[in-house]
């Protein structure tokens, strides 16, 4: 019996979609039998995110509405056996979509997924709505900026009402001289405010577009900063423990041998 | 109903008159005499206005009663009702005036969006986040940051303050003044408390310590029973 877990923000633009991926991309890592689920009607962009845009022949208003098998709609992942995505419509009406029917889709991806990531649309209304229905459990996304934090505050409030575990946090986007400046708000601040558990940073990483343009999410790549936050994140999914990374850039060898002698660099 | 037991009684103190009315006949039989009672007083043109306090005893009157005895007492030249006091009142009004004077504990996290809405004093054990909004007939206790926007007595109530352990507030209303935070950004403060200072203009923020004189009967909910 799989975990269903939405990947939710309010706010738009803060990285939901390439955390999904990237996540979806670290479990499979793992050897979890994972499955996408893109509920942004109408905005999809998981299977653009994926590589896997050209690939589809039904969508999850298809499996809602009957035209198709739920395991038609699936997509396999080009890089791995238990990969799939359930792309959302890009056509249909967003209504056509309801908190019952993702609630039974999800009951039977359970039986064959370890886990079921679920790419949240932004906003508060019916899509946020249909997204939650099956969940587990929620990670909340937000960057360090305020307006995220006050919307991720805001969805944390409407998650506490929903039968799901208490969320926990992932702060994306860091960029780490803003945030020793104090430009940004930093990352103690955020958890104070919102008081949830932390699973995870992830620093403000030019490989993300990068990858994400190539259809190739960033968590496949063996060591940019970004790939390893999102792997240690699938590994704190899994139940182990691991640190948070440290943000500091290291400054060639020198830095480094000054740290293994254990001075302060 | 003849009788000749005197239904009102009048005495007269420093303070103006005092009507003590019987408590055991009925309504109408108190309006037919307090009109004879009163017709009968003479009362020279000269004189000054008489206020007048009714003592009602053990009788309840609603709120259209009340208003007949008021301007049958107004109708007679150079006497004002001043108060009307009575030892009853209805359990409505009782339940009311508990509920008005109780301290609602509530351990939550009020976030952005949300609204918290107290009859009475209000303690609240948790945060109220940017956004978030509390707000109390009463008096506001926040054990925990306060961030949002705190509104304590929200019918009228001037004297109601906002305590918390720790202000960075967006908003503090007190009855119908508005405080806000400056557009500059401020680290929160520890331990203040916001209420409305003596002058009745604005909104002050200051140690939570001054609370103690500045209002003295904060302490417990007696006070409000003491005060009527």
């Amino acid at each position: 019996m799989g975990e269903a877990i939405v990947i939710t923000s309010g706010k738009g633009g803060v990285g939901k979609t390439t955390t999904t991926a990237n996540l979806g991309t670290a479990l499979a890592l793992m050897d979890k039998k994972v499955c996408l689920m893109d509920t942004d009607i109408g905005l999809r962009n998981l299977d653009v995110v994926m590589g896997l845009e050209n690939r589809i022949i039904y969508d999850i208003i298809d499996v809602i509405q009957k035209r198709c098998k739920l395991k038609q709609a699936l997509i396999k992942d080009k890089r791995f056996d238990y990969l799939y995505l359930l792309p959302a419509a890009q056509t249909s009406d967003k209504s056509d979509l309801t908190p019952d029917g993702m609630v039974e889709m999800i009951t039977e991806l359970k039986q064959e997924f370890d886990y079921i990531l679920i790419d949240c649309p932004a906003g508060i209304e019916q899509g946020y709505k249909n997204a939650v229905a099956g969940a587990d459990k929620a990670l909340v996304v937000t960057t360090p900026e305020k307006s995220s934090v006050r919307d991720a505050d805001r969805i944390i409030g409407l998650l506490e009402k929903e039968e799901i575990e208490s969320p926990h946090l992932i702060i994306n986007r860091i960029r780490n001289h803003m945030m020793k400046s104090g430009d940004m708000l930093d990352i103690d601040e955020i958890v104070q405010i919102l008081s949830i558990d932390l699973i995870g940073i992830v620093a403000d990483d030019d490989e993300v577009i990068k990858a994400s343009n190539h259809g190739e999410p960033v968590a496949f790549q063996p060591n940019t900063k970004a790939s390893i936050a999102y792997r240690n994140i699938a590994r704190r999914i899994l139940g182990e423990s691991v640190p948070l990374l440290s943000l500091d850039d290291e400054k060639g060898v020198f830095s480094k041998v000054k740290k293994f002698f254990g001075m302060r660099s | 109903m003849i009788t000749n037991k005197q239904l009102i009684t009048i005495k007269g103190t420093r303070d103006g008159l005092t009507l003590y009315i019987d408590d055991t006949c009925s309504f109408t039989a108190v309006l037919e005499e307090l009109d004879q009672v009163l017709s009968t007083e003479y009362t020279d043109d000269d004189e000054p206005m008489i206020t007048v306090t009714i003592q009602l005893g053990n009788r309840y009157l609603h709120k259209e009663q009340e208003q007949k005895l008021r301007d049958l007492i107004r109708s007679k030249k150079k006497l004002v009702v001043q108060t009307i006091a009575s030892d009853v009142i209805s359990k409505q009004e009782a339940l009311q005036w508990k509920a008005d004077s109780e301290m609602k504990v509530i351990t939550k996290m009020i976030r952005s969006g949300q609204v918290l809405d107290i009859t009475g004093d209000l303690l609240l054990i948790g945060d109220v986040n940017p956004g978030g909004k509390i707000t109390a007939t009463g008096n506001i206790f926040v054990l925990g940051n306060l961030r949002g926007i705190a509104h304590a007595g929200c019918l009228g109530n001037r004297e109601a303050v906002i305590a918390s352990s720790y202000m960075q507030p967006m908003q503090l209303r007190i009855a119908d003044f508005i405080s806000r935070s400056p557009d500059y950004e401020a680290d929160g403060v520890y331990m203040e408390c916001g209420f409305i200072n003596d002058n009745k203009e604005k909104i002050v923020i200051d140690r939570l310590q001054v609370l103690a004189q500045k209002r003295p009967d904060l302490n417990g909910f007696e006070r409000r029973i003491l005060n009527g």
